[in-house]
């Protein structure tokens, strides 16, 4: 796998949007293409050149391009945009939307994200080793169709929004969450292995919650129908099985009704 | 102002029975003229067709409705809304554009005029400067009458006179252009939690019926010898089997002749009849009745029909039909908003995904084209997307693709996932028939400007009429063997002259133009009873006053009135 490297030499005064940093984009390219590649700094359009040394080389397939960013990239905002394929290592913290409307290949951010960390993702691997904060794994802003595919690990702590409108793949938050957790979702699996403050579930359809902590406010829509065993991300477990959000539709499978899972570790 | 001779090109005309002849057309100032002097500019259209702008009789394109939608859909826009162009506004959105794409848009397929088809009168402002938001094209709106409690009440009563008076105070109070109907007494009995689903169901509290406040409206709209015609959704929209009371509420024209001076020949304008001509009793065996209803459009001269045609996309339907939106959203549980406007109308918002593999959708597509395909007049068809309804306007040049190019369709209906079973619901695959670019003029061009009573401005090419030119790459004795570009000579024009100034070149504005709002203003005698009614309805009803009702003339700072004079 051949690695193209951006070193970050200087801090964008506003945010950068760098839409174009992707091995999609990157594929084929020479360091001075991807330099002069574009980007949007407030309004004034900018070169990735500007503020990034690009060097090393490209695969011949997204596949086989790897892509480090060697710095902080904090103010960098939508690192891996529709990538399809390859791979993208930061070394460092990343703004928003990393891996926004990702179909596949990996991203792994050293630091921490700020919002919307795999937005209406499709499929792929996200790795986050710091902290997120809002809107992981959500759809965009008043999309009904969430992310589809898909994992996204944030090894640190998240805040609201985790997984709204979720039709499909895998959110794992490693210690706790604020709050609204798979609202309005219609499939996919959201697991917090810490606390989460409330809301969790609201206006579910479909799909699985697990929390292995504290819910502190449960939300009234939801319904204990019995104690469960199960093997969740290589811990097993029992739960305590709730159904719900009850306040809204559901649809029907061979006569039964589907409902949303949440599944809370027993004490 | 400047001269202009447009030379050499392909003139389509159906004003002039012009079809494909080689000629040149001049202009000056910002009219059409019979010879352009030494120093007009010339502009080389050799090898290319040239019509006159576009006139669009039914979009909705401003005021609330419209702006709902742009609120409750920030995803329209998503990686749809490019980085701003030097000296021009940025464009956003699909299904909703802001005022300044829908403005650019249009422009660039060379469209004139776009009448926006449904104005809640006491939003008018809203609806007003909304227009005057959006660049280059003229506009007019209709103000929604049929659920209007002075309308129903004076309709009960029989009192043509009274409901004249009225809807010629409200014409000139909302400077809107024509009368506009929109699920008459449905939307109304929306109010109580109902729906009109026939023409002869009652509307709760004012016992009239559809079919009353329709007749009622026709004998209004004539009294006042408007230049447009009452301009109707009818009621039962969208509903398997409704083409029965379409039929219905056609046969209602019958036998009315047209009383004005505006060259108009109809007495009715049926919009988005796609929507109505819908056969079978349940989303199970629902099919095309496209045939049923247009051998009576065909047969019937004082009708006009646009044909709203589904463009299988993802789009934001938005209607003054209140229960309709209601309705649709229980089909498809996507967001919904739904708004009352006292005493006069309604309206409800709901995003639509329509799908080229749900074979409801297919046959929809299918629907909309057989229309126009079995319409023996076209000039009294019109293409329309009901916008944003069954498609944005942008797509007007795909519709364009598919009733021109019997491949075209056939590709599309190759893709259906449900292909088959939409063959067998509908004619679509068993109609050879592709229609001309001189049809196409008359569907977007001569036929709208004539219902709309707007003959003597626009939709052709005659010495006298309004400046706008429109050429298109498009060789009439070569035409392309790939339909795709003839979608694409119809999207971006090669030039674009609208009221005497070059608007478009190449596909792109060069130009923000001069737009103008058009509205009617017609003059009734004095009538005390009226003017006491409305008076006492803002005193005891409305929620605002009646001095901060009306909408004022900063709001429409270009205006075109057309006068009408009423003879009692």
């Amino acid at each position: 796998m051949a690695t193209i490297k951006l070193k970050p030499y200087k801090t964008p005064e506003l945010y950068l949007e760098g839409f174009n940093i992707s091995p999609d984009v990157f594929v084929g390219k020479s360091p001075s293409e991807i330099a002069s590649l574009e980007g949007r700094e407030g309004k004034t359009r900018i070169e990735l050149g500007d503020f990034f040394e690009v060097s090393g080389t490209t695969g011949a397939t997204a596949s086989d391009t790897n892509i480090l960013i060697d710095g902080d990239c904090s103010r960098v905002k939508y690192i891996g945009n529709k990538m399809t394929d390859g791979s993208i290592t930061v070394n460092g913290n990343a703004d928003m939307y990393v891996g926004g409307w990702m179909k596949g290949g990996s991203i792994h951010v050293k630091g921490d994200v700020d919002s919307f960390c795999g937005i209406a993702m499709e499929g792929g691997d996200i790795q986050i080793d710091g902290n997120a904060q809002n809107y992981v794994g959500c759809a965009y802003r008043g999309d009904w169709r969430g992310m589809r595919g898909g994992t996204i690990h944030i090894n640190g702590n998240a805040g609201n929004d985790i997984g709204t409108f979720m039709l499909g793949g895998t959110i794992i938050i490693e210690k706790n969450a604020f709050i609204h957790v798979s609202t309005h979702a219609e499939g996919g699996t959201v697991i917090i292995k810490g606390d989460v403050q409330g809301r969790v579930g609201g206006q579910m359809v479909k799909g699985d919650i697990y929390v292995f902590g504290n819910i502190q406010y449960m939300l009234p829509g939801f319904k204990e129908i019995g104690m469960i065993e199960h093997e969740i991300v290589g811990e097993k477990a029992m739960f305590k099985h709730f159904i719900g959000d009850l306040g809204e539709r559901h649809p029907k499978s061979k006569g039964k009704e589907i409902f949303g899972n949440l599944y809370l570790r027993a004490s | 102002m400047a001269e202009f001779l447009i030379k050499n090109g392909f003139v389509i005309d159906p004003t002039q029975k012009i079809n494909g002849d080689i000629a040149d057309i001049a202009i000056k100032d910002d009219k059409i003229v019979e010879k352009a002097g030494p120093g007009a500019k010339i502009i080389d259209a050799k090898g290319k067709v040239v019509m006159a702008g576009g006139v669009d009789v039914h979009a909705h394109v401003a005021g609330p409705k419209v702006n709902i939608g742009r609120t409750m859909r920030p995803e329209d826009k998503l990686f749809k809304s490019p980085h701003a162009q030097e000296n021009y506004r940025m464009e956003m959105g699909f299904s909703i554009p802001s005022t300044f794409k829908t403005g650019y848009d249009y422009a660039r397929m060379g469209y004139a005029f776009v009448m926006e088809a449904a104005m809640p009168p006491l939003h008018s402002p809203h609806v007003h400067e909304e227009i005057h938001d959006t660049p280059i094209i003229d506009e007019g709106a209709l103000p929604v009458f049929a659920n209007n409690w002075f309308v129903m009440e004076y309709l009960k009563n029989g009192e043509i006179e009274n409901s004249a008076a009225y809807c010629a105070w409200l014409l000139s109070a909302t400077k809107g252009y024509g009368i506009k109907l929109v699920n008459p007494g449905g939307t109304a009995a929306w109010a109580w939690g109902l729906n009109c689903l026939t023409i002869h169901d009652p509307v709760p509290y004012y016992d009239i019926t559809p079919a009353e406040i329709i007749t009622g409206l026709i004998k209004t709209n004539e009294y006042l010898g408007l230049p447009h015609s009452v301009h109707i959704h009818q009621n039962s929209l969208g509903v398997p089997g409704n083409y029965a009371v379409t039929l219905e509420s056609l046969k209602l024209a019958e036998g009315v002749k047209a009383r004005n001076k505006f060259n108009r020949d109809q007495v009715m304008h049926s919009t988005h009849i796609q929507f109505h001509s819908y056969g079978g009793d349940s989303w199970g065996n629902f099919e095309s009745k496209a045939k049923d209803v247009m051998d009576y459009v065909n047969s019937h001269k004082n009708i006009t029909v646009d044909l709203g045609c589904v463009t299988l996309d993802e789009t934001t339907t938005m209607t003054a039909d209140g229960p309709f939106e209601h309705h649709l959203n229980h089909l498809n549980h996507l967001k919904w908003a739904n708004t009352d406007v006292e005493l006069e109308t309604a309206a409800g918002v709901v995003p639509y995904v329509y799908d080229k593999d749900i074979k409801v959708c297919g046959i929809q597509w299918a629907i909309g084209l057989e229309l126009a395909l079995y319409a023996k007049d076209p000039s009294r068809t019109f293409i329309t997307t009901d916008h944003p309804n069954a498609g944005p306007f942008t797509r007007y040049p795909r519709v364009i693709k598919w009733l021109m190019s019997k491949n075209a369709r056939e590709e599309t209906l190759n893709t259906f996932k449900h292909c088959s079973k939409v063959v067998d619901a509908t004619d679509i695959q068993s109609i050879d028939s592709e229609m001309s670019l001189y049809n196409i003029a008359e569907m977007t061009r001569s036929g709208p400007a004539k219902a709309l009573g707007l003959s003597h401005m626009y939709g052709g090419l005659g010495s006298g009429l309004d400046a706008n030119v429109a050429v298109f790459d498009l060789n009439i004795n070569d035409m392309p063997d790939d339909p795709q570009k003839i979608e694409d000579a119809f999207l971006r024009a090669s030039w674009f002259i609208k009221s005497g100034q070059i608007v478009v070149k190449d596909g792109e504005i060069t130009n923000h133009g001069n737009k103008r709002t058009v509205w009617v203003n017609a003059k009734v005698k004095e009538n005390p009873q009226v003017t006491r009614d409305i008076h006492d309805k803002f005193l005891k009803n409305y929620t605002v006053g009646i001095d901060n009702y009306s909408v004022r003339d900063y709001l429409a700072p270009n205006p075109y009135v057309i006068n009408v004079d009423v003879e009692a």
